[in-house]
């Protein structure tokens, strides 16, 4: 039902909006970029896998679209952002290759020492990433035209939009697939996957790296639309950031990634308006009141009403929509 | 006769327990074989040396001639030897059809990113397994919500759909209600012999070694006791006082 209706009209409204009030689009551009991160947090954790360390792939999309920019005279976003993927990609292999033979708090820790390391390495190369200052990317061109800010900003929103529409949509049809399944399978039974003839660790292998690509995409857009690319990207609570909203928004579903990123990003812009520095107490209170009373995420609320409705089916979800015990059977197996 | 799997003088010791000690047993092809003993003769250690998940200190275990020793699970698996477990491994968040599709895709090596697991074209054939294991009645259910006699054959039904050449089950009736096991091995034989497959079994109810099985080893204290047709092992003497225990 997300994606045959919800996607749609979501869709529909995100294309009209620009174009029928103003103020909407540079708040949302900001969404759709952070939500790609988003979507690669949750696609571990179809695998049960937490990754605290993945703001070091948004910050080498970033970084890399900053030094594509800056070395292109005139700078063209389709070679920075191809780029960007293509750094993340190959950061996402380096990294993966290590990480994946860890699982749970070993998993997310080295992925955070990971991203640590790289923050030092942004903040200490100073002459090469600016250091703490960043790294200040002019305006590229998009598709060999020159724009003026508000012309840029309009088109990047639309360009965003499209990149999440089409990354929301493959990783559904991923996750769907044998191989998703499969990533899934890993959160319950990899000593059944091993004795299917497949490798539990190439599998999760294959989703760090499309997690690591949606990171630096996002990353990438980010720095294209702020025109700046700070070693803050890859510090530890931005990590947390994307975890945080990926949990607002529901980790069952890719749609949590969207819900999640428009509520923190509204709730962040709303609360630093009304409340100053002082905008994480209410995000905090965000967040304990969805593990108390919505642990599906705001995606789980969602398919909530519809089943209370009875207008519908369902959908299952890994930890919303279905109640599975629980167990893995390797626990079931030391109880017995 | 070429034996399928050849174990040549096995050894392999955990701490002070001998499990196997200069072991060698033939399985051949449209045999089933029984393998029985004593808790912790080392009935279990074979499958698992066979599997790949041990190595042993000595010996050698060959699979159509070729050594597997050394060998992953997940390889081993690929050559055409599949296991079910004493303790059913299911991937239990998912349904009993998602289950048997993932070993499917995997047999079919079936991994284009963007075809749906429900659609791809080994689906019939992973239903007639279900079928033949008497599961199909509860192929929309989540694994986890299934009885254990289900649950042991789901997790057959998930070796046979990777199409093995042998398979080898670790005690397939046990945790099973007695009346329920004649039913459910009836079903397990006859779907193996529909599909072709040689299988090992290690069993405690002799009831059912000498009813489905045509060969026989006795394990015991990390040796081969004795082997042979059921008939012959299950009356000699020596095997009813040190194994069945009459």
């Amino acid at each position: 039902m997300l994606m045959r209706i919800v996607l749609p009209v979501v869709v529909l409204v995100a294309i009209v909006l620009p174009l029928a009030t103003s103020g909407w689009d540079a708040f949302l551009t900001l969404v759709w970029a952070k939500a790609l991160p988003v979507l690669g947090i949750i696609l571990l954790l179809q695998a049960g896998q937490v990754s605290f360390g993945h703001a070091m792939f948004f910050a080498t999309g970033a970084y890399t679209a900053g030094f594509v920019i800056r070395a292109i005279p005139g700078g063209e976003i389709v070679i920075a952002l191809a780029a960007a993927i293509g750094a993340s990609v190959v950061a996402g292999l380096l990294v993966g290759v290590f990480v994946v033979r860890y699982r749970y708090i070993f998993f997310a820790m080295f992925n955070l020492a990971f991203s640590m390391v790289f923050y030092s390495l942004l903040e200490k190369f100073i002459h090469i990433t600016g250091g703490s200052d960043g790294l200040s990317i002019p305006r590229p061109e998009i598709l060999g035209q020159a724009m003026e800010r508000s012309e840029y900003e309009f088109v990047l929103y639309y360009l965003a939009l499209a990149l999440l529409v089409i990354c929301l949509y493959g990783v559904h049809r991923f996750l769907d697939s044998p191989l998703g399944h499969t990533l899934k399978a890993i959160k319950t039974n990899e000593t059944r996957i091993e004795y299917l003839g497949l490798s539990p660790r190439r599998v999760l292998l294959i989703a760090y790296i499309i997690s690591a690509f949606l990171a630096g995409l996002g990353g990438a857009l980010v720095a294209v639309f702020q025109g700046i690319a700070t070693p803050e990207y890859a510090y530890w609570v931005r990590s947390g950031e994307f975890v945080f909203v990926a949990i607002l928004g529901g980790t069952g579903n890719v749609f949590g990634a969207l819900a999640g990123s428009f509520v923190y990003e509204y709730i962040r812009v709303t609360a630093t308006a009304y409340v100053g520095d002082t905008w994480q107490l209410t995000l905090g209170l965000v967040l304990l009141v969805i593990i108390l009373f919505a642990p599906s995420g705001l995606v789980g609320v969602l398919n909530d009403i519809r089943g209370y409705l009875g207008k519908g089916r369902r959908e299952p979800t890994p930890s919303g929509g279905k109640q599975p015990s629980g167990k893995t059977e390797k626990q079931r197996g030391e109880e017995q | 006769m070429t034996a399928l799997i050849s174990a040549k003088d096995l050894a392999i010791s955990f701490g002070g327990v001998i499990a196997a000690e200069g072991v060698s047993l033939d399985v051949f092809e449209d045999d089933h074989l029984a393998i029985i003993g004593p808790n912790g003769a080392g009935k279990t250690t074979f499958l698992n040396i066979c599997t790949g998940y041990l190595k042993p200190s000595a010996g050698s275990v060959t699979f159509q001639g070729r050594s597997i020793l050394g060998s992953s699970p997940r390889a081993i698996t690929r050559m055409g030897i599949a296991r079910a477990f004493q303790i059913p491994q299911l991937f239990t968040e998912q349904t009993v059809l998602e289950n048997m599709l993932i070993a499917a895709a995997s047999q079919a090596r079936r991994f284009a990113p963007f075809t749906p697991l429900m659609q791809i074209p080994e689906r019939k054939e992973a239903e007639h397994i279900l079928e033949l294991v008497g599961c199909d009645d509860v192929s929309d259910r989540p694994a986890s919500e299934l009885p254990e006699g289900k649950r042991k054959l789901v997790d057959i039904a998930l070796a046979l759909a990777l199409k093995p050449k042998v398979l080898l089950m670790d005690e397939p009736t046990s945790g099973v209600a007695s009346s329920e096991k004649f039913d459910i091995m009836d079903t397990l034989i006859g779907a193996l012999r529909e599909q072709q497959v040689t299988s090992v079994f290690v069993e405690h109810d002799m009831e059912m070694v000498s009813r489905y099985a045509n060969r026989v080893a006795v394990w015991n204290a990390g040796h081969i006791q004795s082997q042979g047709t059921p008939e012959d092992v299950l009356q000699d003497p020596e095997v009813v006082r040190t194994v069945i225990g009459v």
